[in-house]
Order: C-alpha cells, then structure tokens, then sequence
C-alpha cells in the first residue's frame, strides 16, 4: 500500500515539474508555475521520508533527517529573502553549487557501502564466484559507473560554482595562464582514465579502489576549478547555466542509482532544458560550446590589449546638456547595462523615465538578450524598479525603433551595442547580434571610465561624432540627470 | 562493455523516461522569452535539488552506529534542502516582480 501511493506520488511530482516549467516559460503563469513545481517537490520529499521502504523496511534516522531539513530550510529560506535583486546571479550560483555538492556526497556515502559488501566477502572466504555474484547484484559495475558519473558531474559542478559565485561577487580574479587548456584537457583525460580504471578493479582490489575513488573526487573538484577560472565575467551566465544543467545531471544519475523516477524526471528536465539555455546564450555571445568546455574564454582580453591602440578622441557631455537634449527629444530609448545593475540604478533610472514622461518624451528601454549579467537579468531589475513591462523592447523591436529615436541613453553597456560586432570581422564578438543604437540621432554613453568592456575590447562607438560621453557611476549621474531634468 | 548493456537493459524503462524527458526539456525551454530567462534558470536549479530525495534515502538506511554515511548523508541533506528551498524561494521573490504591474 505505502510503495504504490509512493509510486503515484512521484508520478504527481513528475508531472509537476513539466507542468512547472511549461508555466515558467509565459509571463502569466510563471509565478503558479514555480508553486506547482515547489508543491510537487514538498510532496516527494515528504512521501519519501515516510514511504519509502529498503528491502520492506522503513527509512530510520528520522532526527537526522528531520535536523538537516530543518537547518538546510531556515539556510535556504534567509538567504534567498535577504539577497539583493542585483546579487541574484551569485545566488543561483550558490544554490547550483550545493545541488552539485549533496550529489556527490550522496555518491561517496554509496561508494562505501559497496567498498564494505565486497570487503565483507572478501573477508571470510577468497572465492572468486562469491565475487562474481556480487558484480551480478547490486554492486554491478553499471551501479559503480553511475555513482562515478554522479560524483564527478557533482564535484565539477559544486567546485566551478563556487568559483562563478566568488567571480561574480567580485572574491575571485580571473586567472589564467599559458598551457591552461592543455592542462585542463589532461586533468579530463586523466579523470576518464581513472574512472574507467577503477571500474574494472574496485571489485578485485577494494582497498586500492577506495583511494582511487577520493582521487577521482578531488581532481573533479580540481577541474571544476581549472573549468571556471580562466573564464570573464562576461561569460558567466553561459556558464552557470552550464553547470546548472551539470547537477541535474548529477540529480538524474541518483535516479538511476535508486531506480526512482522523480529524480530521473527532474534532473533529466533540467539537464536538457539547460543545455539549450546555455547553447541559446553561446549563440548570443558567439561564442561556441566547445570554447566553453575547453575553457578558453579570455583570450580575447590579451588580442585586444594589444589591437586596441588606434583609437580617435572621444568627447564627453555636460549633465545639464545631456538634460537639455533628453528632454525635448520625442523619444528616448535606455539602453541598460552591468553598470546599472552594479549601481544598483534601477530605482533611479525608473525616476528619470517618469520625469521625461511628464515632460511628453517618450522612453522606451532596449535590452539586449546578454546584457547584464545573466539572460534576463536586466527585465528582473527593471521589474523590481516597477517599469511597465510594454516599455521593455526586446532586441528586434529595439532595432526596428532606433532610425526614429532623437536620443539613446546607455547606462553601463558596452559589448551589446559594440559595432564591431557586425562590421570587424576580426573582432571576437564579431558575429553576435548588438542593438543598433547608432542608428538613432545621438547617443548618450554613461560610463565609469573607458575602460573596455568585460569582452575587453576597444568599443568604436565612442568615437564616433554623434556619441558623447557622460562618466560616472550609473546612479550618481542618473540622480543628477533627474534633477537636471526637473530644471530644463 | 557487457556490464553497460545489462545495465542498459535493467533499467530500460528509465532509459525511455531519460529520452522523453530530454525532448521534453528541450521543447519546453525552446519557447521561453528572454525576459524570463533568470527566473527559468533559476526555477531549474530549484528543480535539480530533487538530488535530495536521494540524501534523505541515503541517511534514512543508513545504519545508525555508521557515523560516516550519517555525518556526510546529513550535509547532504543540509546542502540539498539549501537547493531546494532557497532555489524555489527566490524564483519566488524574482517572479513576484513581472506580477501585476503589466495590468
């Protein structure tokens, strides 16, 4: 009776998780749909803890159980409430990191109960058919290759999201040297290599295979490491999603070990829908997933230190001009970028929009699918700034209205509006598709310096005549801009 | 190569779960508007902390003088219950920002 109400309610969970995610994906739905897939999860998790049974026996240690739900909640709970809207991307990281972790945890646990079986067996008699039954049973070496898969997928994982999060929240440095990627590529081969070994002797030799195991642990987490360091900031989102869709890989090969199919399901989901988040995101940025893989994001930065000398003047723009010219523009479309998100100019920025407003300007706001620092990161923002989502142009529509826009305002963007994107073949972001704000009458670029983008290289679009620069950080010079606005 | 076509055939009918399933993720996500991407990604990571379903069964048979098996399952438990609660809560709070305000 408890097994098949259990059955149903993995199915029910199952379920919930498509349905979630179907939700997730339209505007309307999105907010049921994320308490669909969290009401399916609560159900599973609670069905498991009192339904499940081993070998007909109820699950026991319930104090632990119940201690670590309970501390993991409250951990949980605080710090998603607490965190900045602009720190989000660090968090989903974190939170990836975690799943990464419990997977491999939960395959280190499996490993030694199966190091024990066959030490058990090996213990009273040396009988080679005694092993041979047990590699039939549950210690086949496709049960061993999944808690490997798992292990490993997890370890990368947890490692290379505490290095996205440390990135992100500014603790980590990019770094990189020469040879990287050969040593990355080796550090693989060697995983591989390792894990294909102990496949074949972890049923002979117990006690060698038990440290090859925590071998392969460390250089997992080792590569996780090698994986994310080298890689700009400007690449992160591609590769947190990445790596998001890693642990739901993890997850799905626990469903494999305990044959339980809502794990399967969510994990599976995950994985692939990730994928394809990720692959979408590589064709925004131009860059290639094997790129991705090999670790080799940043190149860029050394090519354009070196080609970035020919550069003409630039000019910059007073703030009581850049009001004048706002202001009696018809309409002005905002460009937002990392700057603000940075700033934390969302609020102000909102201000600013509604002061021109009254004034009879019309503004809209372009945003790139990259901008920022996770896709949709910007909409998130100016969503919580509470701007109406009609004024949100997605890059075609934006495209379409810069050759009638008298004003462009850019806050912090730089890559997405690069025009060597589309006319220098040369460029590394040549190919990716860019707002054309050049198009428009003049265009404002609110920097903090001329420093290069996060792509590191050089921007034309600052020198070109009808470009004026306004400096500073995005929230002081959009307070300013408002005042200088109320005064025109 | 034998042992990875037993084990192939032992699970079957999860291999057809992970095959639909793929499809499925990939057809789901293929629709998704680029405003909603953050939230997505981050309803995903909620969703992959189904990881812990497998901690709570680890720590639940495991024997209780085993102190290794209970201290690592109860991290994971903790890590995991991390990943659920916090993912699912802060998709929560990203998506409680698209509402209303497009009345």
């Amino acid at each position: 009776m408890g097994s098949s109400i259990l059955s149903i309610i993995y199915l029910i969970g199952s379920v919930t998780f498509i349905l979630g995610l179907k939700m997730l994906s339209k505007p309307d739905t999105a907010r049921k749909g994320n308490l669909i897939a969290a009401g399916g999860m609560s159900l599973a998790i609670v069905g498991t803890i009192f339904l499940y049974r081993v070998n007909d026996a109820p699950l026991h240690n319930y104090g632990w159980i119940f201690s670590g739900l309970l501390i993991g909640g409250v951990i949980g709970v605080l710090s998603a409430k607490k965190v900045k809207m602009t720190a989000m991307p660090e968090m989903v990281s974190m939170f990836n990191g975690m799943g990464g972790a419990c997977a491999a945890l939960i395959s280190i646990v499996e490993f030694n109960h199966i190091h024990a079986l066959i030490r058990n067996l090996y213990a009273p008699v040396s009988d080679d058919h005694l092993v041979l039954q047990l590699l039939e049973s549950s210690a086949s070496r496709g049960t061993v290759l999944v808690i490997l898969l798992s292990l490993v997928i997890g370890a990368v994982s947890c490692a290379g999201s505490i290095i996205a999060w440390g990135k992100l929240a500014g603790k980590v440095k990019d770094f990189s040297f020469k040879g990287q990627h050969l040593l990355n590529l080796g550090v693989l081969a060697l995983l591989v290599g390792l894990s294909a070994w102990l496949l074949m002797i972890f049923a002979v030799s117990p006690g060698t295979g038990i440290l090859v195991f925590y071998i392969i642990f460390l250089l997992a987490l080792f590569y996780g490491v090698l994986f994310v360091l080298p890689i700009g900031g400007a690449d992160m989102p591609v590769v947190i999603s990445l790596l998001n869709s890693f642990t739901g890989v993890a997850a799905a090969c626990g469903g494999f070990l305990y044959s339980n199919p809502v794990m399967l399901t969510g994990g599976i989901l995950v994985g692939s829908a990730g994928t394809i988040l990720t692959i979408l995101m590589c064709k925004a940025m131009n860059r290639s997933l094997k790129n991705v893989l090999i670790g080799s994001f940043g190149g860029g930065g050394a090519v354009a230190a070196a080609g970035g000398k020919e550069q003409g003047s630039y000019k910059e723009i007073s703030l009581s001009d850049a009001a004048v010219v706002m202001a009696y523009a018809n309409k002005v479309i905002i460009v937002p970028g990392y700057g603000l998100a940075v700033a934390q100019a969302q609020h102000v920025c909102h201000e600013l929009e509604k002061m021109l407003e009254e004034k009879g300007v019309e503004v809209k706001y372009a945003i790139h699918p990259v901008a920022g620092r996770m896709p949709g990161h910007m909409n998130v923002l100016l969503a919580e700034a509470d701007v109406p989502y009609e004024k949100l142009l997605e890059m075609e529509d934006a495209n379409a209205e810069f050759s009638t826009t008298d004003a462009v305002l850019i806050l912090g963007a730089n890559d997405v509006v690069n025009p060597a994107a589309k006319n220098d073949p040369a460029s590394p972001i040549y190919g990716m598709p860019i707002l054309e704000v050049e198009n428009a009458k003049v265009v404002i670029v609110n920097k903090r310096s001329m420093k290069p983008g996060y792509a590191g290289i050089e921007n034309d679009l600052f020198f070109q005549p009808k470009t004026s620069m306004l400096f500073g950080d995005a929230k002081k010079v959009l307070q300013d801009l408002l005042t200088a606005v109320k005064e025109v | 190569m034998e042992y990875i076509f037993a084990f192939l055939h032992q699970h079957i009918d999860l291999i057809y779960i992970v095959i639909l399933s793929i499809f499925l993720g990939v057809e789901v996500i293929s629709r998704v508007p680029s405003v909603l991407h953050t939230p997505l990604m981050s309803g995903a990571n909620a969703i992959h902390g189904v990881v812990i379903i497998g901690a709570i069964i680890v720590m639940g048979k495991a024997e209780p003088d085993n102190y290794v098996a209970l201290i690592i399952g109860f991290l994971a438990v903790i890590l995991g219950t991390i990943n659920v609660v916090g993912g699912f809560v802060v998709t929560d709070r990203m998506l409680e920002m698209f509402k209303g305000k497009r009345k």
